[in-house]
Order: structure tokens, then sequence, then C-alpha cells
């Protein structure tokens, strides 16, 4: 029904957030994928995710590349603004919008033909960058737009709808966001919203490059038998390594003393996260172990979720390059042109 | 036998190796003529190599003030055996060699029609230092000791500028007017000179600076409010990143805090840059890259989305020799068709065109300005002549009351009033849209940017007559951006004629000089100096008031003829090929001689019976 136009009206019981905006402030357009495509529960969790944080919707800039994850950034945030880009090219618009306003919450949100395939350059070079940025793959295995090609994250082994086996290695973005540095690492499933929301929630919050793969089933070309990326197969093997919830210091010294297993994370905006290790044997902010234990469930068909890695203490492209704390884009000539007293200067030595 | 006899006009080459440190004794041995008063115009012709390979330092001295190049060769310090017979070969009759004389060459090595002034160089130096590194460096002193004797070049300069490049350093300033000296005075005692060729203080220089374009480019960047540049590294457009880079560190931090009011991102690859730099447009930051055709090439997808969503940026594309494994150390104007049509789609793009440094920083600037009023992508095409080599130009001026153009933003006051946003709607007939930025209004103005696919409020829609008014609009807006960019030059001849000729960027010096020959020969052209596309309404009126107009220009496929002619629908017949593309810049010989050859074609047999 993606022809008809959204009801404006707000339901009144809808409650409003403390910047007084209620969840329908966070939609957007009426989402034209198919339904029950798994993206779209993406959006609604970030939606969710924005309002409770109590984001302005206009201090948000979603970027995208190409793909049915790409046209995503439309059909939330409607008072935002919004880029669908090149293919694969988000992760360097992203960048440079980041470098002119630093004050904007960046949500780049991109699929796995467009990170894993055309733009796995990009994803790697934003992440090695340390782009503060919320970076979502919808992660399905396959090229819905041009009707069910294998992506470069399908499994080896598995079937495509008309019966193809792939041959081909998957690229595991996981692993690659781990190995390029980046400070926030997740994975979610898009049929888990209780566990995406808070995988969100942590990264709006981080202080670096985040990345969030999110399994995202494709139901029109990807959820057959045969497929692991599917709502079965997925929720067969779905492993959550760990279990994140906040609250805030204040809250914190009322709070019970905690069981061992909760790591305590402090976050950039003065907050503590609270991180429930649901392996024992598991340090999620411990790079190494991260990856080594990623790559263990995965070879043992697993696949994990949660928060896989987060370096607390993170910093961004803004402070490696110190630039001012007034973001780029509102500086005027008196900060920027030198004037001609100082270009006469310059031309004598030019002499 | 024959001997050049010349004051102030000469051309003088150093035929060297490269990573031998023999540029910074080159470059002061141009400087010192230039701070004698005398105009020069020194070019690098160096390879794609850091150490081994020939390179050549090509000083043209004029008093009268020509820059171009001229072409041939008065005196060649012969330093490198590897092109010692190519390098002797371009000597003119009666012209000089100076050389090398440590190692005994038979006559069979030399001509007998120039004049021949050998120096044991290597000997000398041998015998002053004992470590390797010393001896080649202060050889090239030494030869510029000796040239400075030959030449009559004023010591007291040369010692001066010595001075100024080691200051605080002493022991090296000490050594080195030693080994200037012990050059001048070999010189002196056994070279009897001078020679035929000499320098004499005038007074033609002025207030003139003397820079490369690139550098002229980065500061321009820094003038013109640029705070976002990404790049990629590439010859010959490197220096201008590293221009800014060095500029900004002096001039953008912040005084308390000592933050960065700029930031510079080297990325991955050319298609990485022109993304950060489309984001940043779009984001409301000057953003700027800096590149050479083959980075272009990897940039045209942006290019369409920058075009179609309207985002102001700047490329600097100084142009070498195509393509990728092609000559990266050759000058070339032959990207004009890939920018100026850049991408896929119906795509255009205005360039600029600078003739020297001066035009460099300016242009720059005003690409900054024009990228923001006209919410588009915009080229500044300088190549590797203008970019790489220092040439005297006029300073740089800024007026103290210049304010940025940035075009039309609409901001949260406007919208709070209830002003009509339509992003991508002509509402004031220059089909140039209102924009805005994230983030400027709580519930007003936001919009989602795409390619096309949308309605003059940025509403989702394929609809054909959505496309066409969208297209249009964008042909309106580039025909406002004609009156917006710089204006052609014209130059009138001395006589009545009915020939004209068109020329832009770096050929402008040599063109200048060629059309003083010409006139000289009688033969009379009306000139005119492209400086943007696209082609003001000026050019057009100029063709037509001509039956032929040459169109000078450093590609083989005339490339700037064929954007006039699909442009302005100019008749083909009327516009004539004269083009140089051999890697080396275009000189003012090469321009007379061709464009005589035409016109006495054209006496033969005039345009309608050619035609017919």
């Amino acid at each position: 029904m993606t022809y008809i136009a959204k009801p404006r009206l707000h339901h009144p019981s809808l409650v409003a957030n403390k910047v007084g905006y209620t969840r329908r402030d966070y939609e957007g357009k009426v989402s034209t994928l198919c339904a029950g495509c798994g993206h779209d529960s993406i959006s609604a969790a970030i939606v969710q995710a924005c309002w409770q944080l109590d984001i302005e919707p206009h201090k948000v800039a979603k970027l995208s590349g190409i793909g049915c994850s790409s046209k995503t950034p439309d059909y939330f945030l409607g008072a935002s603004h919004g880029f669908n880009t090149v293919h694969g090219r988000m992760p360097s618009v992203l960048t440079g919008a980041s470098l002119a306003n630093r004050e904007l919450l960046y949500l780049g949100v991109s699929g796995d033909g467009d990170s894993a395939s055309i733009g796995l350059g990009q994803f790697a070079h934003a992440i090695r960058r340390g782009v503060r940025m919320v970076y979502i793959v919808e992660n399905n295995g396959v090229y819905g737009l041009t009707k069910g090609q294998f992506s470069a994250t399908a499994d080896r082994g598995s079937t495509a709808k008309k019966g193809a086996v792939n041959h081909d290695a998957p690229i595991d973005l996981v692993g690659m966001a781990l190995l390029m540095g980046a400070t926030y690492v997740a994975r979610g499933f898009s049929g888990d919203k209780g566990q995406l929301v808070p995988l969100i929630e942590g990264a709006i919050r981080h202080g670096g490059a985040a990345v969030i793969d999110v399994v995202s089933p494709c139901v029109t070309f990807n959820n057959h038998a045969g497929s692991t990326k599917s709502f079965d197969y997925v929720r067969e093997h779905n492993e959550a390594v760990s279990r994140i919830d906040f609250i805030d210091l204040a809250r914190e010294l009322k709070a019970s003393p905690e069981p061992d297993e909760v790591i305590r994370v402090p976050q950039p905006d003065g907050t503590m996260m609270r991180l429930r290790k649901l392996h024992a044997d598991y340090d999620p902010t411990d790079r190494r172990s991260a990856m080594n234990h990623v790559q263990a469930l995965q070879a043992a068909g697993e696949i994990p979720t949660g928060l896989l890695y987060v370096e607390a203490e993170a910093t961004d492209l803004h402070a490696a390059l110190n630039t001012t704390r007034l973001p780029l884009n509102r500086l005027g000539e008196d900060a920027l042109c030198p004037g001609p007293e100082v270009l006469e200067r310059l031309n004598s030595a030019l002499r | 036998m024959n001997r050049i006899e010349s004051v102030n006009d000469f051309v003088i080459k150093f035929a060297n190796v490269n990573g031998s440190g023999s540029a910074s004794a080159n470059e002061m041995f141009a400087k010192a003529i230039l701070r004698m008063g005398i105009p020069v115009s020194p070019r690098n012709i160096f390879p794609s190599n850091i150490q081994g390979l020939p390179t050549w330092y090509e000083v043209r001295v004029n008093e009268q003030g020509w820059l171009g190049r001229r072409g041939g060769v008065d005196m060649m310090v012969a330093m490198n055996p590897q092109t010692w017979n190519t390098d002797l070969k371009e000597i003119e009759t009666g012209g000089y060699l100076f050389y090398d004389s440590t190692r005994p060459l038979p006559p069979s090595a030399f001509r007998d029609d120039i004049n021949v002034i050998g120096m044991p160089v290597t000997a000398i130096c041998n015998a002053t230092y004992d470590d390797p590194r010393q001896r080649t460096l202060f050889k090239n002193i030494m030869v510029l000791g000796a040239l400075t004797a030959l030449l009559e070049v004023e010591q007291a300069v040369i010692e001066k500028l010595l001075g100024e490049q080691y200051r605080g350093k002493e022991r090296l300033l000490e050594s080195n007017l030693r080994a200037l000296q012990s050059g001048f005075s070999y010189a002196k005692d056994n070279l009897s000179p001078p020679i035929g060729l000499r320098v004499k203080r005038a007074d033609a220089v002025g207030r003139r600076i003397f820079v490369d374009g690139n550098t002229a480019t980065g500061l321009g960047c820094v003038y013109g409010g640029a705070t976002v540049c990404a790049w990629y590294p590439i010859t010959p457009s490197t220096s201008v990143v590293e221009a800014f880079a060095s500029y900004c560190k002096k001039l953008r931090h912040d005084p308390e805090t000592g933050a960065a009011r700029y930031a510079i991102v080297q990325a991955e690859d050319e298609i990485a840059s022109v993304g950060m730099i489309t984001g940043a447009g779009w984001n409301g930051a000057r953003a700027f890259t800096a590149t050479s055709g083959p980075g272009v090439s990897l940039m045209t997808e942006f290019l369409g989305l920058a075009y179609f969503a309207e985002i102001p940026f700047v490329i600097i594309d100084v142009q070498r020799g195509g393509p990728s494994t092609g000559m990266p150390t050759r000058t070339q104007q032959a990207d004009l068709l890939s920018s100026a049509y850049a991408s896929h789609g119906d795509t255009k793009h205005p360039m600029l065109l600078p003739k020297d440094p001066h035009e460099c920083f300016e242009f720059s600037a005003a690409a900054l300005d024009l990228a923001e009023r006209l919410q588009t992508p915009i080229f500044l095409m300088t190549d590797l002549d203008i970019g790489m080599n220092q040439r005297l130009c006029e300073p740089f001026t800024w007026d103290a009351d210049r304010r940025y153009d940035r075009g039309k933003v609409m901001s949260a006051e406007e919208l709070e009033a209830g002003r009509d946003f339509g992003r991508y709607k002509d509402v004031d007939g220059d089909g140039i849209p209102w924009r805005t930025l994230p983030a400027t209004h709580r519930d007003k103005g936001a919009y989602f940017t795409r390619g096309t696919s949308r309605n003059p409020y940025a509403i989702y829609s394929e609809a054909g007559p959505d496309y066409l008014y969208n297209v249009h609009r964008l042909l309106k807006k580039f025909a406002t951006a004609a009156t917006l960019v710089p204006q052609p030059q014209v130059r009138p001849a001395a006589k009545k004629t009915r020939l004209g000729v068109l020329y832009f960027g770096s050929t402008t010096p040599a063109m200048e000089e060629a059309l003083v020959s010409l006139a000289e020969a009688h033969i009379h052209l009306d000139a005119m100096r492209l400086k943007a596309f696209p082609f003001p309404q000026s050019v057009q009126e100029f063709i037509l008031a001509h039956d032929e107009v040459f169109v000078v220009e450093q590609n083989r496929d005339a490339q700037m003829r064929t954007l006039l002619v699909n442009e302005l629908d100019i008749d083909p017949a009327r516009l004539i090929r004269v083009l140089h593309y051999d890697g080396t810049p275009i000189t003012a010989r090469y321009i007379a001689e061709t464009i005589t050859r035409q016109v006495h074609a054209l006496a033969v047999a005039p345009r309608r019976e050619r035609l017919a």
C-alpha cells in the first residue's frame, strides 16, 4: 500500500520525549520495500532508538549508498536531511559531511552489496579514519533491486532462490570492522528488535566509528531453505554473546551490586553502559579476544550477535585533525581569510 | 667562428641527473637574474622518477618580458652524459656549450659550429671535498659560480640569495660561499669571461612576484575560504595540497586554542576524495580537491550526482599528458572535454582557465564563490607548465572588504517566517534554486537528496514532466553561469583584420609574443583570451565577426574547438586548429610559424573555395 500517504494525525496517547517529540515524529515516508522486509524492522529500530535517546531529528544526517537498504533513509527521520549517494561510496560522503559539521549525528545506512562488494574499500577506510558515525549494514546476502544475485557476504555453499550454489568465500563485515580498527562493533538481527534497539543506542552514544552488521533477511529473494540469511536459519543459529542496557550515572549510585558478568563502559556523554556478558570466557573490551571469539563461533556455524567489541575511550577523526569546536561550515571570512596585509607580506617573500 | 652576442635575451638550459641536487642551484641562478631586474621564465623538464634519470631546467632570460617558452637553446650546461648527444644538437649555431671536462672527450663528441667551454668540475670538487655527497652538491654551486663569471651575474646578488637560503645555518652558508667563489675564480682565471651572452642590471621586473601556480592555487583556496580538502597524490597536482596545508598551518589555526580551521584528508583514491568534498559541500563547507586527468576519470560518477543533486565543490585539475601510465611530468591541455562533460546523463560543468599563478590564486578563490553561487562543481583547469614552474606574475591582491558569496542558502528565520522552500524550484528566474543545510530548522526545510527522480520540492517522482522541468532548469542555470564566470579578454589587432585567434591558459605568454612577431610580419589578428567555460555571448560574437578564427591549444584533438562548435553551433570551417601536444610547453615560434603557414594557405584558397 505504498501509494497511500501516511496519516498525519497522531494518537493522543503517544508520549513526547524530553525534546518534545513523539515516536511518530521520527518516522519518514511509507516504505516501498516488500511486505515483511527485514530492513523495515531496522528502520523501526532506528526510530525507537532516536526517540528513546531524545535525539532531535533535524540534528541527524542520514546517508546511504545504493540498493534496497539505501532507500530506507527516506522511510525514517523525515525531519532530517538525507542523502542517497553513489553505490558503495556513502562512507566518503559521510566523512566529508562530518568534517563540515562535527555537531550532527551521522547515520550511514548501507547494504551488503554496497559495503562488501563495490564499497569494501570505502567501508574499510572510513573505519580506519575513525569517523564518528553509526554505520548500519542491512545484510541480506543478496542483491534485491536487481533480483537475486549473490552478494559478497553470501556464505560459501549457500544457494540462491533459483538453485545456484555460491562458491566464493564470504566477506565477514564484523571481522573486517574489527581488523580496520572500528571502536564499536556489533551484530544484530532484524528479527530481534529487543536486541537491536540497544545496539543502535550504544552506537549513537559512541565517540568513534561504530559499525552494526544487521542480518536482515530478504523475504523475496533470500528466505528459502539453503540460504544462510533466511529468518529460519538465523533464528536457529543466532548466538548472542552480550546484552546491553543503559543507566545514567545518577541512578548508577543506587543500583544494586552487579553480578560479575556485567561490564561497565563509560560513555562520552557521561553516562555508563552496562554490558551483560552471556559467554563467560569473552571480553568485549579486548579487540583480540573479540576477534578470536567471533571467529570461533562462526567457524562452528553460529552467528554471533550482540555488542562484540567496544572501546570506551574511542576518539575520532576530528580529534586526530584537531579541528575547531565550532563546525567548519559556520566559519566566516574573519576566521578563514588572512586578509590583504598578510598577503602583501607573502608577496614580498616571493620577490 | 660565429658567436651569439646577446644581452638580457637568451635561453640557457641545464641538463642534469635528477636527485643530484641541481634544482636549488638552478633556481638560484634564475632568481639572481630576476633580482637584477631582468625577467626570467624557467621551466623544469623532469622525468617521473626520483633519482637517476635525466632532468632539464630551461631558463629564458628576456628583458622585454616574454615569459613563454621561446624554443631553441643559446647555451647548454651539459652535466648529464646520458643526454649528451641530444643536448648538443639543441644548441643554436654560434651558441655555447658548458661541460665538465674532467674526462677527456674526443673531438667527434663536439660540434664545430658552437663555442665549447670546458671546466674540470668533478676534478676540482674531488680535490676539494672528501664526502661524496658534498662532491655532488657543491659541484652544482661551483658551476653556478663559473656561470656567474661567464654571464656577468652580479656576485653580490647570488651571495645574498645564498644567505637567505641558509639563514641560521652559518656553516652551510660558509661552505656554499666557498664553492661559489672557487667556481667563479676558476672561470675568471681560465675561461676568459665574459662570453657573448650576458646579463646587465635592468628595471623590467617591477612589483611582480615569482611563484609557481600550484602554490598560488593552494593560497587562493586559503583566501577563498576552503575548509575541507580531500585528495589523493598525483603528479602534477600534489603540490597544490602541500601548499594549502603549509599555508593553513601558518594562517588557519585558532590563536588561542591552536585548533585547526580546516580539515585535510588524504583519501584512499580519487573516488573517495570527490565523495568527501561532495559530503562537505552538501553540508555547507567550502571544499576542494586537486588532481589530474586520471583522477578526474575516477571522479566522474560522483560528478554526475553532484551536477544533478547541485552540490558545490571545486576540482583543481593540473593537466598533464595522458593516460595513467602516460606522461605525468609533461604538460598538456587535454582534459577539457573529459572535464567539461564529465559523467553520464546530460551533464556539463563550468571550467575556469587561468593563464598564470596570479590567476591561479584569483580563480581558485573565485571558483569557491561560483561553486556556492551556482551550486555545482567547478573545475579550475591549470596544467603542469603553470602549476609546477615558477612564473613571474602580478602580485596577489585581496580586497579587505571582500565577502564570500555563499549563494542561496535559506536560513532558519526565513523558513520560520513561512518562506516557500522548493529545493529544486526556480524562483528567481536564473535557474538556481535555494538550498538548506542540515540542522537548519527543527521541522522545516529538511529534504532527501537524490539525483533526478524527484519534483521541484524534492519529493520522489519518476514522472517525465518533473524530469524535464529539472534538466531544463539546469540548462538555464548553465546559461546563468556563462554570465558569472570570468569574461574573455579581447586584444584587438593594430590593423583591421578578418582573422581572429582564440587561446587560453598557459598558452597565453607564448601567444602574446607570437601576436607581436606576426604583426611585424604583417599578419594581423584580433585575439581573444578565453577565461572560462561556458562561453559568454561575446565569444560567439567574436567568432562571427571574423572569417577565420585560429584556436590555439595544447592537445591533439582540438578539444576547445570541439567545445566551441558544440556549444555555440559554430560552422567548424571557421575554426582553424593550431595544436601543440608533444608534452613540452607551446612556444611563440611554433604558434607564429603555424599561423603564418595557415594564413598563406588561406591566401591561396579563400574559405568559400575551400568549402566548395
